[in-house]
């Protein structure tokens, strides 16, 4: 018998099942290969919680027919070859559903196109906290790695039983175990065939070097392009179960508000029209997205709006008044003495700068379709949480998590946006009020009002420096925006470093990034503006204050590409730069650009040098390094989200402009690759550089320093 | 209640049933099933529901149904012929020019009309004939080279 490699899947894809969704699934071995076959499998133990991550609150508690959530990963090798791998992470665009496949091929020593990703599915794929943080590529990719490096040496040992020789004269690679010695050669298909062999271990590191990979480390295209350009693909909103209905929330006037009255009696007179009232939550489902549309429109509702208590207007001098006056030990770094430090430095400055609230305006817009069977409920959600969408929903409807099962298809972006059940729970509670599956699709302008925000925020700085350009104190206070990033990376005995947590007046949540890009932001810009004051030049004054090599090495690669010093060779030319090391990531970015006469900021050049250890896919590296940069520059230059009286006042793409073709600059991307370093992940560090580059420069370009994002030509005119 | 109007969608005619004042995007989706073809910001700002109308890019958000009746519209489900890719999807393939892919149909629809009414269009041309189309992820270099990449195929009868 041929193995099924070639051929029989040419594309990994997720699982799709045929047939009921499998209850009582649990880790018992007969169960697990009743749902896939016989074959050979291996799961991966965790010993304990991974150390330093955010548990999600009630975590605890497990329903008694759950996945025991020491299990974090496993792989099954069927009697046809086709490797299927579970992972709770999800598909967001950032490239895992190749680069794990990829990882799983290297070490398994099968062709690449004969694995496939199982993916956040809560009933299928083991707990997974959520896909954030870039964390998937230094976690789960090892993990994976290491459960395909145990199946493998299963895979040898049933071949040199059958054999009869000792297993370290055979070789594993293409799918087949082979014993040099005699030429003989068994398919990993046959080797399968009839088994129902499984084994547990303990999560450990992968066993194949990065300098050994050979499926890993290559430029491998997007696994199902295909689905994509054809529009095959089903992202969430396209889901049509049959006798769909969907759902419109009626939205409040203004955040907070609370329902004082409501007449729905026109759209109950409506046919096929469903209303549902549940405190200040009220929303119907129609046959067509129209009629629910025309359902919504016609309920008379009555709402009392909560003062305001803060405009975008006011919100820096807002968060500043309503910080915490001390933040608690953990978001503290203090060492030295500032004040020791201040005096004795020949020069002293101090600035603020500001970072304005934005929206992360996935092109997907949040969507659920859910649907209720037997008071069991399943829910088709674009999120980065699967298991934290299941949790809400158990919370909200009193329901054991066992009874709830999330899916994720493949999701259009999320950027940190798409961490909430939102719309989940409001699909849901439709749908268990119509008793019919329910899809609810948010409008741009719900998902630019009622997703949450990147939070805005407020960063003082004070500082001092030798004669000779030496850091003697740094003193940094972050007022709500946030403490990712929030160190220096520079040389400085005398320390202070702080941030303050504020009750935020708009919903506020996880962005790309995170703070990293504020606390990049403000101290880039300050490394720049002490620069100056030194006399020194940019990159001399921050090599002069930098040891940490890795560091070092992506600002030099970086300034060789740009050409770093160069010469003004027109009016309104500024150059700059910025970088910093955040999650294991390691950038340096420099920019160029032209202020027109009219003060519009145009940037011209980018280069981005990059280093994350161990590279796995860069050809999707690059795209993200490249992405990461242009979505910088709506964040840097343009967006910002206006409010008052507890209302969006610019909810839609006419009125908050994002980054489009007209200003794209000329990108070019350094990755420089270590493959003596554990891989870090990607989708997020490379685009806190951009904007203090960008900042940097344009104070190269005019002599104007701007101290707030998004830097707006207005603030040039003052 | 609407009466019936005709559409021809892909060189397939289908009677509709929905009023006449619903949107294409919504007919194309909700009633016919070619979920292809995306819904992104319902104001004509991100270029995500792109279809061609005679060659056209056209957002199909901003297209009352009634206004398009007794024409032929060509959706991301329609470029595909006998199981073969047209250049530009082969050429976004070969260009990664995607990550989250959402916006995909319509950048390659939007690239489609351009490429048919200039087979040889500069990058200045392309980006500018694609401003109206929004990707998220910031893949945009690599969507200029997908059609720059096609552009070239097709001059050569590729």
């Amino acid at each position: 018998m041929k193995p099924a490699t070639k051929g029989v899947l040419v594309e990994p894809e997720r699982y799709e099942l045929r047939g009921q969704p499998i209850h009582h699934f649990s880790i018992a071995r007969r169960d697990f290969f009743k749902v896939l076959g016989a074959g050979i499998a291996v799961f991966t133990v965790a010993s304990e919680a991974p150390a330093g991550m955010p548990q999600e609150s009630g975590r605890g508690r497990r329903a008694e027919e759950e996945l025991p959530k020491d299990i974090t990963s496993w792989l099954h090798v069927g009697e046809d070859g086709v490797v299927t791998t579970f992972t709770g992470k999800v598909e967001i665009g950032q490239n895992i559903r190749t680069s794990l496949a990829q990882s799983v091929a290297d070490e398994l020593r099968v062709p690449f196109e004969s694995v496939r990703m199982v993916m956040g599915d809560t009933a299928l794929t083991p707990f997974d906290m959520g896909t954030f943080g870039s964390r998937t590529t230094p976690t789960m990719a090892p993990q994976l790695r290491h459960v395909a490096s145990v199946a493998r040496d299963l895979l040898v040992e049933q071949a040199a039983k059958e054999w009869n020789v000792p297993a370290e004269k055979l070789v594993a690679a293409n799918a087949k175990v082979t014993d040099p010695a005699s030429g003989r050669s068994l398919a990993y298909a046959e080797l399968a065939k009839g088994k129902t062999l499984a084994q547990e271990i303990p999560e450990a590191d992968p066993v194949t070097p990065p300098s050994e990979w050979t499926v890993a480390g290559k430029p491998i295209p997007k696994v199902n392009a295909r689905d994509f350009v054809t529009g095959r693909h089903q992202y969430t909103p396209d889901l049509r179960p049959a006798g769909v209905l969907h759902g419109k929330v009626l939205r409040p006037p203004a955040f907070h508000a609370t329902l004082v009255s409501l007449d729905a009696s026109a759209a109950e007179q409506m046919p096929g029209v469903v209303v549902v009232r549940d405190g200040d939550f009220v929303a119907v489902a129609g046959r067509s997205e129209r009629e629910a549309e025309k359902a919504a429109a016609s309920l008379k509702a009555e709402w009392k709006s909560p003062e305001a208590r803060a405009s975008s207007r006011n919100i820096y001098s807002y968060l500043k008044e309503k910080a915490e006056s001390r933040g608690n030990g953990r978001d503290r770094e203090t060492a030295g003495s500032i004040e020791e430090g201040l005096q004795a430095a020949a020069r002293r400055l101090e600035a603020t700068y500001t970072v304005a609230y934005i929206a992360h305006t996935p092109l997907e817009p949040r969507a659920a379709v859910a649907e209720w069977n037997d008071g069991k409920l399943t829910v088709w959600t674009g999120t980065q949480r699967p298991f934290g969408v299941r949790e809400e929903l158990a919370d909200a409807f009193q329901l054991p998590q066992d009874r709830i099962r999330v899916i994720v298809p493949d999701t259009g972006s999320a950027y940190g946006g798409k961490h909430t059940a939102d719309a989940a729970l409001e699909a849901a509670r439709l749908a268990r009020a119509a008793k019919r599956p329910v899809k609810v699709v948010w409008t741009r302008e719900e998902e630019m009002t009622w997703a949450y925000f990147r939070p805005a925020g407020v960063i003082d700085i004070r500082s001092g420096i030798t004669a000779d350009g030496k850091l003697k104190a740094w003193e940094f206070h972050n007022y709500n925006s946030g403490s990712s990033g929030i160190g220096t990376p520079y040389d400085v005995a005398n320390r202070h470093i702080e941030f303050h947590s504020v009750d935020s007046p708009l919903r506020q949540g996880s962005y790309r990034g995170l703070a990293a890009t504020a606390n990049h932001f403000a101290r880039e810009s300050h490394m720049d503006e002490l620069a100056h004051a030194a006399g020194l030049d940019p990159l001399e004054f921050r090599l002069k204050n930098l040891s940490d090599a890795r560091l070092r090495a992506v600002f030099e690669a970086a300034a060789k590409s740009f050409g770093w010093p160069r010469k003004k060779t027109e009016a309104g030319q500024g150059f700059g730069m910025g970088g910093g090391v955040e999650k294991k990531g390691y950038v340096a970015t420099f920019a160029e650009v032209r202020v027109e006469s009219t003060k519009a900021i145009r940037v011209k050049k980018v280069v981005c040098a990059f280093e994350c250890g161990a590279i796995v896919n860069p050809d999707g590296l690059r795209n993200q390094v490249s992405g990461a940069n242009v979505m910088g520059l709506g964040g840097a230059l343009f967006e910002a989200i206006e409010f008052a009286d507890g209302k969006i006042l610019n909810p839609h793409l006419a009125k908050y402009r994002v980054p489009r073709f007209r200003d794209l600059p000329e990108i070019e991307v350094v990755l420089l690759d270590r493959k003596d370093i554990p891989s870090a992940g990607a989708g997020e560090t490379p685009l806190i550089g951009l904007a203090p580059a960008i900042g940097n420069a344009v104070f190269d370009a005019t002599g104007k320093r701007l101290r707030s994002l998004p830097m707006l030509p207005a603030l040039l005119q003052a | 209640m609407g009466k019936s109007l005709e559409l021809t969608v892909n060189g397939k005619r289908h009677s509709i049933t929905s009023d006449g004042d619903v949107t294409l995007l919504q007919v194309l989706r909700d009633e016919l099933g070619l979920t292809g073809t995306k819904y992104g910001c319902g104001e004509g700002q991100c270029g995500a529901c792109t279809v061609l109308l005679g060659g056209m890019a056209r957002r199909a958000c901003q297209l009352p149904v009634s206004t398009v009746a007794g024409q032929s519209i060509t959706t991301i489900e329609g470029l595909e012929r006998d199981g073969k890719l047209h250049p530009l999807q082969h050429a976004f393939i070969e260009a990664g020019a995607f990550q989250c892919a959402y916006c995909t149909p319509g950048m390659i629809m939007s690239g489609v009309a351009l490429l048919g009414q200039k087979a040889r269009p500069s990058r200045e041309e392309i980006a500018h004939a694609l401003d109206g189309n929004i990707c998220r992820c910031g893949t945009y270099p690599r969507i200029l080279e997908a059609v720059e990449r096609a552009s070239a195929s097709m001059a050569g009868g590729a």
